[in-house]
């Protein structure tokens, strides 16, 4: 809402951004145009997340918004020289936001306004589609709601990829009148941090699709269980709450409450994320009962994530169906990947479910930044599997995948390039388990340990043969006999390094035996 | 006789109306909805490995050892974790499993020590059974990896010690102490490989919140928690199942035996009172039965000034007789007579009876309930019809509303208190009426809807003010008035309740009470669903102790909180056979069953089958004997287990009693304080030797049984019977049983009872007859045992025991969870680790202004006499008011007390003294003397003196 004359700059103030010195260029550039005494209005965004091109600065203009980057605080003064306040070419010049090719080719459905409006302005948010699922949702019984997240194929974005209509036909069902909705915010997957962006460039997505949550399975109070390393978020989620409370979108029939976690990658797990808003020790509980009837504080309880949630404001204003109309096979709607670790162009790029791994990284992702070819991404998280390019020619979708023995998990990718010795990836990999571990079952609290023990030997060329049988049955009884995803899934990075670079695991391994 | 091994199901029982049908390798097995598959399986003979499970916990699913198969389902699912379901097909031996199981063991074995044929758990250890089970052959891992092979051991509890190296994580310690127990001091400390259990804040068992209760030793499946005395004597051989003799609540126990050498005592999963749960008491504590302090030897002295002479029962038992004779000779036949034992069982208590009526041929029989529960007796008799608890302990789990009222179960009733609070995390409100501030007004995970703290000695104005709240706010249960209930009592009942007078506002000043909070704790208590109420002798002893156990009678009419599941009116006894010396005729007025002496049918029932001429009058009460004594008119005391010189109140008048008698008998385990004024000393058996009953709190029958030979030769009941012999009654049994068969013969709440049928049956509530042949769990279902259930009028009549500028203060008594009673058992063990002496506790504001700091030596009078001892300054109890346990003879707790007691029974007022609290310096006078007597009157000869 610019008064006439006025001209907009938009700066984001999402923490990628922050890092990088965006703070510096939106000072620099409310001091340039005080100097040149010029009608400038600064707002502070979310990430359209482009990183590589952070602090990217966007000019509303009349043929729309026009993005420069990577802006440092020193180039303000050329920037103005060059008036880009009126859409000017310079240098840093990328053209209109929508035709950066890497913008250009997503389908954002769920970040279509992270980036694009101020994230704390209501006004904002409704004026770009904002409220329109709540709204439509209010007219709609329970079962109806449900029905059209049903109709969305949308499936959970924390990792598991569980239908979400499923769990909320579920809760939905379940009898007593206490029930809750819980938000997994607690991102802890190395190379992940979509739910960070969304939570701090448009909290009210998610404020909206837990809303609209609780309207479908009769819960009165939420919880967001957030890290605590991600204070921006954490901060703007908690403000959006309130405003949402003061202009009554939430209220009396549905409380939202901000719980922070401790610094426990496992109280990502949904059960251990209910234990630790309970305040208890994040400690991992056996299924059944599953949380959906016998939850927190024993109650029906819907844990999603914040992508699951995010995206069902979308759903609702726009249909079910025309959510699955995108994406391909079992994996419907899109997914926000998010791109990291050596790669040219990092960032969150939100594609629809069928995408090439191969177009991802090498496309849009640009290969490596050190300009070394690369060697293995790791989709997923720190539980995901090591691909080869070979393997880049797997389509982004679930069950491809599965029947690779791999995982989209969380939707991280993390590239590396042919200066990675995959064996002491492997290793990480059961260093990360034992570290993390919530120490309740045997397998993942004694084997990640052995596990890291017994590859070292490996890498030291002891006993290869027998050092390898025991690492292999070690999997198995990890992947099989574990009580929860994070030992279930610890085997799959490892097996993967083994079955796909053989040759870093010493002597026994180069020869071909796997 | 073998050691008794209970089959572990794994996962607790459920209760369901539906019944599930599946398949485990190929075996049919129906079980109720909602079993795990391991208990489905085990329930069929299929033994499933497991290490984390165990059937008194809920299922954890953590060892991953007890995965199995099931068709249809994906992965390998745990059978702890996985509920039956119809059809279920379920396998649990395959390959994929073998290799799975040997895979978790190999894990767990790699970082334990490889010490099993020097550790304690040898041949009683789960993690080496699993090992044996999977098949276990080789560790591939190595030993060279982390490990937690290097730990000290926490050797701080007096009974068990803690080696971290042998700890397997499972976390059963961890949940039996959160679980079963409700006191959460454990915990797994870090995460990961780095998990270890910490008591407390990492302090070490003794110095964390432990209770020492041993579920969680019962718990480890290896020797990380294990009983001293199994490291000491190595594992046991055979096991006998007997009951406990501490408190009340008659906790099972199986005697875990090396030879007549006592290993340990286990809490048994079919004990119906504890089903499988214990405290430090009975658990630990029993090392008093073997105690070099114990005296096994008859003896006898002319003179209390005398030292003791050893002599042979037959001696013992002339001497004793001919004295008692000869005092009835010169003063009458009323001028002797006895006390029964709480602590005894019931046919202990029956033959003391027994011989007072028929040898000493009166009926000055008392027993020490006349100190504790007698208002129940009366109370509950009066309006219900019989004197007993009208629940199960069960019960409580049933219950929405618990009311605790003078009453302090975790300490006092531990196991039992871990059923209340287990149903309190369930979400069970809770209201306490106590003037101190109880652990179970706020402990881990409960906390109080209302506390009601109020002015000890105002009970009868509390519960007079909450039943004014439900008649007059219309929360009257009209219908189970007007079916169950005299409705003209009723009626004249509600009309004096109704006074003003009787309103929370009006009361407010006496109780000390805010109104509000009266209010908001009746109407919870009338409208919040099921209400029981539970109490202790915060209720009995006081000046309207039996006007208080009516009033809350009449809350449970008035609001039909009676005479189901979840409900009732319950005494929590005091000693192991409080219950059960009441049933057994041990009132001066009541023959067995609570019939009285002056009814001719129930006297000629008597006569008939012992021969005997019976008195029709009722006899003395303890403080009738003790004052006829000091007036020169009583001169002869039986007394069996009890130590009324350190027990009863005003101990100063107590002793002027014995003092001035000639004879005073005292069978007991060790030299009590009242064989200091005694002429012929009879050792006792401890619970471990004998052979009978006990009846808890709930009515419960259980059976003690001998698991060593009497210490002192005899049996405890045919020392009764030697003397009413040798006093010229012949008294005779081959058997204890013989003795019951008896008692079922003349007492008709126990007419279906015998030894046969309670082996066969493990224990049975009473009545027991041809109604109830397998027993009463809960009372007055259909009617009150009287009838119609009758209301009393409760007028509040304030105690006469005042505080006034000279005892500004009041004294309230009570105990604490590792002592016990007189002390004289729990201080002769390691208990004393947690109560070494007793205390005072004061409020800080009463300890400033008498210039009083933690640990100072106080001196504490009353108008009756004064002791010292050191104070806690503590905010535990309110301003005003003064709070000491008296379970050593040295503090001399009673010498303070007063002699103000129960209009109806004479119970004393043990809970209001008004007292002076000031510093001292020295020990008080009485406890000079005490100190002095201890050495003089408890000498005993080395060998018989030498003839002039």
């Amino acid at each position: 809402m610019s008064a006439p004359g006025e001209i907009t700059i938009f700066v984001p103030a999402d923490t990628a951004a922050r890092s990088v010195g965006a703070d510096a260029v939106a000072a620099a550039i409310g001091a340039e145009a005080a100097r040149r005494k010029l009608p400038v209005r600064v707002v502070r965004t979310g990430s359209r997340g482009l990183l590589w091109l952070e602090p990217m600065v966007e000019v509303a203009t009349a043929q729309g918004r026009i993005a420069y980057g990577p802006v440092g605080a020193n180039d303000v003064a050329g920037l103005f020289d060059a008036g880009f306040i009126e859409g000017g070419k310079h240098a840093l010049g990328l053209g209109p936001v929508a035709e950066i090719p890497q913008f250009k080719r997503q389908t954002r459905l769920t970040f279509a306004r992270c980036g694009l409006i101020e994230p704390l302005s209501i006004a904002d948010y409704r004026a770009n589609g904002g409220f329109a699922g709540l709204d439509r949702a209010k007219a709609m019984k329970p079962s109806e709601i449900v029905a059209e997240v049903m109709d969305s194929g949308l499936r959970g974005r924390g990792g598991a990829g569980f239908p979400a209509g499923i769990k909320w036909k579920t809760v939905s069902e379940a009898a007593g009148d206490t029930k809750y909705v819980c938000c997994n915010a607690d991102e802890g997957d190395s190379g992940t941090f979509a739910d960070r962006m969304l939570m701090e460039g448009d909290p009210f997505t998610l404020i909206e699709g837990m809303a609209i949550a609780a309207m479908a399975t009769g819960a009165r109070q939420g919880f967001i269980y957030l890290r605590s390393e991600y204070p921006a978020a954490i901060n703007s989620i908690k403000k959006a709450i309130e405003l949402s409370e003061k202009k009554g979108i939430i209220g009396d029939n549905f409380r939202l409450g901000v719980r922070v976690g401790a610094g426990a990658y496992i109280c990502g797990e949904e059960t251990s994320m209910l234990e630790s808003l309970e305040g208890k020790r994040g400690m991992v509980r056996a299924k059944p009962p599953i949380p959906a009837l016998h939850g927190l504080f024993g109650k029906p309880t819907l844990v999603n994530n914040v992508l699951s949630f995010a995206a069902v404001p979308w759903i609702l204003a726009n249909g079910g169906k025309a959510y699955a109309a995108h994406g391909v096979g079992r994996s419907r709607g899109t997914q926000p990947f998010q791109l990291g670790g050596n790669v040219a162009r990092g960032g969150l790029f939100e594609l629809p479910f069928g995408a090439g791994l191969g177009e991802l990284v090498n496309d849009i992702g640009g290969g490596s930044r050190s300009g070394r070819p690369v060697r293995a991404v790791q989709v997923g998280g720190p539980l995901g599997a090591y691909l080869p390019p070979a393997r880049f020619d797997l389509p982004l979708d679930y069950e491809a995948f599965a029947s690779a023995e791999a995982m989209l998990g969380h939707g991280g990718v993390v590239v590396f390039d042919d200066s990675v010795d995959m064996a002491a990836q492997a290793r990480f990999a059961m260093e990360f388990c034992a570290l993390e571990s919530c120490g309740k079952c045997t397998p993942c609290r004694i084997g990640s340990t052995r596990g890291a023990e017994v590859i070292e030997r490996l890498r030291a060329g002891e006993e290869p043969e027998k050092n390898l049988r025991i690492l292999n049955d070690l999997c198995e009884v990890m992947k099989d006999g574990s009580l929860c995803a994070l030992g279930g899934l610890t085997p799959m990075p490892v097996k993967s390094a083994l079955a796909h670079f053989p040759e870093d695991f010493g002597p026994a391994t180069r020869s071909g035996a796997s | 006789m073998s050691l008794i091994k209970e089959t572990d199901y794994g996962t607790p029982a459920r209760e369901s109306d539906k019944t599930v049908t599946l398949e485990i390798d190929g075996v049919s097995v129906t079980v109720p909805a909602g079993t795990s598959v391991m208990r489905a399986a085990a329930e069929i003979g299929t033994k499933v490995p497991k290490l984390c499970a165990t059937d008194s916990l809920d299922a954890f699913g953590s060892c991953r050892l007890c995965l199995v198969e099931i068709d249809g389902m994906r992965g390998t699912p745990a059978s702890c974790t996985t509920p039956v379901a119809e059809g279920m097909k379920v396998h649990t031996q395959t390959d994929r499993l073998a290799r799975l199981r040997r895979g978790v063991m190999e894990l767990y074995i790699s970082d334990h020590p490889l010490d099993c044929l020097t550790c304690a758990a040898n041949g009683d250890c789960e993690l080496q059974d699993m090992a044996g089970a999977v098949g276990l052959r080789e560790v591939r891992y190595g030993f060279d990896g982390a490990n937690h092979l290097v730990g000290e051991k926490d050797q701080s509890n007096p009974y068990f010690t803690f080696d971290p190296t042998k700890c397997i994580v499972c976390s059963r310690c961890v949940r039996a102490c959160a679980e079963t127990q409700g006191t959460f001091a454990l915990t797994v400390d870090g995460r990961g490989f780095a998990s270890v259990i910490a008591a407390g804040a990492d302090d070490g068992f003794l110095a964390s919140e432990c209770v020492s209760c041993g579920a969680c030793v019962q718990a480890c499946p290896t020797a990380t928690l294990m009983e001293k005395s199994v490291i000491e004597h190595g594992q046991p051989e055979h096991s006998v199942v007997t009951t406990c003799a501490y408190c009340g609540v008659g906790c099972s126990f199986k005697a875990e035996m090396k030879g007549d050498q006592l290993v340990r005592m286990v809490p048994f999963k079919d004990g119906g009172a504890n089903e499988g749960h214990s405290c430090v008491k009975g658990r630990f504590a029993w090392g008093y039965a073997t105690h070099k302090d114990r005296i096994t030897s008859p003896m006898i002295r002319d003179a209390i000034t005398d030292p003791w002479r050893e002599v042979g029962w037959d001696e013992a038992i002339a001497f004793a007789a001919t004295r008692l004779k000869d005092i009835q000779a010169r003063y009458g036949r009323g001028a002797i007579g006895g006390i029964t034992s709480s602590r005894c069982t019931n046919e202990e208590v029956f033959v003391v009876q027994k011989m007072i009526r028929g040898a000493f041929r009166n009926n000055n029989v008392d027993t020490c309930a006349r100190v504790c529960h007698s208002p129940t007796g009366y109370g509950l008799k009066m309006t219900f019809g019989t004197s007993a608890g009208t629940q199960d302990f069960k019960s409580v789990a049933k219950a929405d509303v618990i009311m605790v009222i003078g009453a302090n179960p975790p300490d006092a009733h531990p196991v039992f208190a871990s059923r209340m609070k287990r149903r309190l995390r369930e979400g069970a409100k809770l209201i306490v009426i106590d003037p101190r501030r109880t652990d179970l007004v706020r402990s881990p995970h409960i906390g109080a809807a209302h506390h009601l703290q109020l002015r000890p000695g105002t009970n009868v104005a509390v519960i007079n003010a909450m039943a004014h709240v439900i008649v007059t706010e219309g929360l009257v249960n009209e219908t189970f008035v007007a079916e169950r209930c005299e409705t003209e009592d009723f009626a004249t009942w509600a009309k004096f309740i109704a006074e003003e007078r009787n309103s929370p506002e009006a009361l407010e000043e006496i109780t000390g009470v805010p109104a509000a909070e009266v209010r908001a704790a009746a109407r919870l208590y009338a409208t919040g669903g099921n209400a029981a109420i539970y109490y202790g002798l915060g209720v009995t002893e006081h000046s309207q102790g039996s006007t208080m156990v009516m009033g809350m009678a009449n809350l449970c009419m008035a609001t039909g909180n009676i005479g189901r599941d979840g409900v009732g009116l319950n005494p929590l006894r005091g000693q192991n056979n409080v219950q059960g010396s009441c049933d057994m005729g041990s009132f001066p007025h009541e023959f067995p069953g609570y019939r009285h002496v002056s009814d001719d049918a129930v006297r000629q029932q008597f006569t008939a089958l012992w021969q005997a001429e019976l008195d029709p009058e009722p006899g003395l009460r303890i403080p009738n004997m003790l004052d006829a004594a000091v007036e020169g008119t009583y001169k002869g005391l039986f007394v069996q287990g009890e130590d009324i010189a350190q027990s009863d109140p005003n101990t100063k008048h107590v002793t002027e009693g014995l003092a001035a008698m000639e004879c005073v008998i005292v069978q007991d385990l060790f030299l009590n304080e009242t064989a200091a004024y005694a002429h012929v000393f009879l050792p006792g058996t401890s619970f471990l030797e004998k052979d009978g009953t006990f009846t808890n709190a709930e009515r419960r029958i259980n059976r003690v049984r001998p698991v060593m030979k009497s210490k002192t030769g005899l049996e405890e009941w045919d020392v009764s019977c030697r003397l009413a012999t040798a006093m010229g009654f012949p008294m005779h049994y081959d058997s204890a049983s013989q003795i019951m068969d008896e008692i079922a013969v003349l007492t008709p709440t126990f007419k279906g009872v015998s030894f046969e049928k309670l082996d066969r049956m493990g224990s049975i509530q009473w009545p027991c007859n041809d109604a109830a042949p397998a027993g009463t769990p809960i009372m007055h279902l259909e009617k009150f045992v009287r009838g119609r259930g009758r209301f009393m009028l409760t007028e509040f009549v304030a105690t006469p025991e005042r505080a006034n500028r000279s005892f500004p203060l009041i004294l309230t008594t009570g105990r604490i969870l590792s002592q016990y009673n007189v002390g004289a058992q729990t201080r002769r063990t390691g208990n004393v680790a947690w109560h070494p002496h007793d205390v005072l506790e004061i409020h800080p504001h009463d300890a400033e202004e008498r210039g009083i700091n933690e640990g100072d030596l106080v001196s504490v009078s009353s108008r009756i006499g004064a002791t010292t001892l050191h104070a806690v300054i503590t905010d535990r109890v309110p301003a005003g008011v003064v709070y000491t346990t008296f379970h050593h003879p040295m503090t001399g707790a009673n010498v303070v007390t007063t002699e103000y007691s129960d209009w109806a029974t004479n119970c004393p007022e043990y809970k209001v003294t008004a007292v002076q609290v000031v510093r001292s310096n020295m020990q008080s006078d009485w406890q000079k003397e005490w100190a002095e007597r201890e050495t003089e009157q408890k000498r005993v000869a080395v060998a018989p003196p030498a003839a002039e």
